[in-house]
């Protein structure tokens, strides 16, 4: 399947595990690191920008890939001039991101904002690479409810992946030492957001009341104890076998689940 | 002259005698706008025959003041209090709040009504609320969830995936009505794409997964949920379900209105839409399911029920009772016992609805029973039901379905 000329590259960040906060490779990152794998093998680019010290980096190197770019920044610059800079000359035909960052703003703008300024076409929710030929590739991409949609798309492409795509390999202690992990210096670019906008401690959303606007004490009442019934369905007898199928049909084919 | 305030003691008379041979007469001349009228001394009377309760099944008027009427009367009064909401009207609004709903099988999703509740409360009473709907719909409630101006998007390029040519069009509205704010749910459905490709082409930076806007400032999550963002809102906000309360309290026009030049909209797409894949829906994982066939006691024929599953591509769930007789494994058990599923069709196969049963179903949209016993609960819950023999019907069915498909199929050829 995968072309002997393709070229991949895969955006990686660094993660946080969701109960101990201690940082860790990102999901979904590591999962377009594992799509990277499956189309060029180890021949697969993997790009940082941040600060190359972190050790929890070295868990993608340890997925088998033996080195890992790193573009240093230090913490709060825009990842994305850089990012933008670097893939328009890395003459590559695939770029895979994760759907959103687990730390920082986390808004999973960067994969748009990226296509946007390279003017590349950008597939949300890839779950599969099925063929790349001929200057397009035919992916499938993962919708809710687990369905997927076959897009055709023009190379070169922004896949952003999330959690339907393969789940990703174990990483290994060995490789992950072993990796090297390449620096380049690059222009640093402040990010503007962080003068308007803070971080703070994520507060439990309020829970939604359920506000009774009865006037009457037996519409309160009625409330109250009001049992889950659908209002005015509708109730078929003494129909023949074939005529009840024929109204379920219909019900069918207005929702759109025969297929 | 026209104070003075004349009585008719004779029909006072016959209205109080329910003997009396024009009483029917007198009574009906009392319903409706004759239910209230002006005393002698200039208190209002009502007519407590006529405003209350409804004719029992003797044809004695019965006051039911338990809660549990069940009369006719009741449920037109229920009808009018929709149309009785005061109607909000913006002629010439100030500034336009955008929102695009996701209207996810055509219709407004609670997300879709909490969305357009946030963007009441940006507009206030000067500006107007503008809904954008892509393709067709079948929502016939705009008015009652706030909507002032509604602009619907049809046509071939609008239909399956097309995000591009959809922003396209979103750049065009942008231009013609300058919205003040752009509001599209952050959804996995559609608006959470949609809205960040919107943005990204305005070079705008929007706020995402929004859940507060208060004075001009708005909180969303961060990362992976554990910190909070605030900013000021900006221009384009992609918010989460229950952002704000929804509209209850007037009604609004959703007046139609057009984008100016729709036909310089087309965009060359450089992706491609072919249509969705056939996934196996044994392997979808039953609580995002969107079609699910379920059995329980009054199926018979297990094999059938099968037979009808695979044909109609629906994933497979039970009650408890089908599960502990094992026709059916464990994983498979819908209800608040086994799994809460969030179908939007639920067609119910000789299921009478246990408690634990329909609490697992109260999310699914469309509910279809097949049962023998049309007092049964899950009937009461059902948008349709059929009574009658479970196995004629599935037969019937799947019939019907093979029918459809080779119809299509000779259609294609």
């Amino acid at each position: 399947m995968s072309d002997a000329l393709l070229d991949v590259i895969t955006l990686v960040s660094v993660g946080s595990h969701p109960m101990s906060a201690r940082a860790r490779r990102a999901e979904q990152d590591a999962r377009a690191v594992e799509l990277g794998l499956h189309l060029v093998g180890d021949r697969l680019t993997v790009l940082h920008a941040g600060n190359p010290y972190e050790e929890s980096l070295r868990a993608y190197l340890g997925m088998g890939l033996p080195a890992l770019h790193v573009l240093e920044q230090p913490k709060g610059a825009d990842a994305l001039p850089v990012l933008a800079n670097y893939l328009q000359e890395a003459h590559v035909q695939v770029v895979l991101t994760g759907t959103q960052a687990e730390t920082g703003e986390g808004s999973g703008m960067l994969p748009y904002l990226l296509a946007e300024a390279l003017g590349w076409p950008l597939v949300v929710g890839l779950a599969d690479v099925e063929s790349v030929e001929a200057g397009y590739a035919q992916v499938l991409q993962a919708l809710p409810r687990g369905q997927r949609r076959r897009l055709k798309v023009r190379l070169p492409f922004i896949g952003s992946v999330d959690n339907a795509a393969p789940a990703a390999r174990q990483s290994a202690f060995g490789p992950a030492r072993r990796g090297e992990i390449t620096l380049e210096d690059v222009e640093v670019v402040d990010d503007l957001l962080w003068h308007e906008a803070a971080l703070q401690p994520a507060r439990p959303r309020p829970k939604r009341l359920k506000v009774i606007k009865a006037k009457t004490a037996a519409d309160r009442f009625r409330a109250a104890t009001a049992k889950a019934t659908g209002e005015g369905g509708q109730i078929l007898r003494d129909v023949s076998p074939q005529a009840g199928a024929e109204a379920i049909f219909k019900v069918l084919c207005e929702e759109g689940v025969i297929r | 002259m026209a104070d003075i305030i004349r009585r008719d003691p004779h029909a006072e008379w016959i209205a109080r005698n329910r003997l009396h041979p024009l009483h029917a007469l007198i009574q009906t001349n009392m319903h409706g706008e004759h239910a209230r009228w002006m005393g002698p001394n200039g208190i209002i009377r009502k007519n407590p025959h006529a405003a209350l309760g409804f004719s029992g099944p003797n044809g004695l008027r019965r006051i039911d003041r338990s809660g549990s009427q069940q009369g006719g009367a009741v449920r037109r009064q229920g009808e009018q209090q929709a149309s009785q909401l005061l109607l909000h009207r913006v002629e010439e609004p100030a500034f336009i709040i955008a929102v695009v709903p996701d209207l996810i099988g055509g219709r407004l999703s609670s997300h879709d009504r909490d969305l357009l509740g946030l963007a009441r409360q940006l507009a206030g009473s000067s500006g107007a609320v503008l809904a954008v709907v892509f393709g067709e719909h079948r929502e016939t409630g705009f008015d009652i969830a706030g909507v002032d101006r509604l602009l619907q998007l049809s046509g071939h390029e609008y239909e399956g995936y097309s995000p591009e040519q959809r922003v396209v069009a979103l750049r065009a509205i942008e231009g013609q009505f300058l919205p003040r704010h752009w509001l599209l749910p952050d959804s996995r459905t559609g608006g959470g794409e949609l809205g960040r490709r919107f943005a990204a082409t305005l070079h705008e930076r929007p706020a995402t997964r929004v859940w507060q806007v208060k004075e001009g400032q708005c909180i969303g999550r961060a990362g992976a949920g554990s910190e909070d963002l605030a900013r000021p809102l900006p221009k384009v906000v992609l918010a989460c379900a229950e952002c704000a309360e929804p509209v209850s309290e007037a009604r609004y026009e959703a007046r139609a209105v057009t984008l100016a030049d729709i036909h310089s909209l087309r965009v060359l797409a450089r992706i491609e839409d072919m249509g969705a894949v056939a996934v196996d829906p044994a392997r979808v994982p039953m609580a995002e399911a969107e079609f699910i066939l379920s059995g329980g006691n009054g199926v018979q024929d297990w094999d059938l029920f099968h037979r009808a599953a695979q044909v109609l591509g629906a994933t497979e769930g039970a009650s408890r009772v089908a599960v502990d007789e094992g026709h059916m494994p464990r994983h498979r058990q819908v209800g608040a016992t086994g799994t809460w599923v969030t179908a939007r069709v639920y067609l119910a196969v000789g299921i009478s609805g246990a408690v634990q049963h329909l609490q697992g179903i109260s999310a699914c949209d469309k509910v279809i029973a097949i049962n023998l016993n049309p007092g049964c609960d899950m009937v009461k819950r059902a948008d349709l039901s059929i009574v009658a023999d479970s196995n004629a019907v599935l037969q019937a069915l799947i019939d019907l379905v093979e029918a459809y498909r080779r119809g299509e199929q000779r259609e294609a050829a």
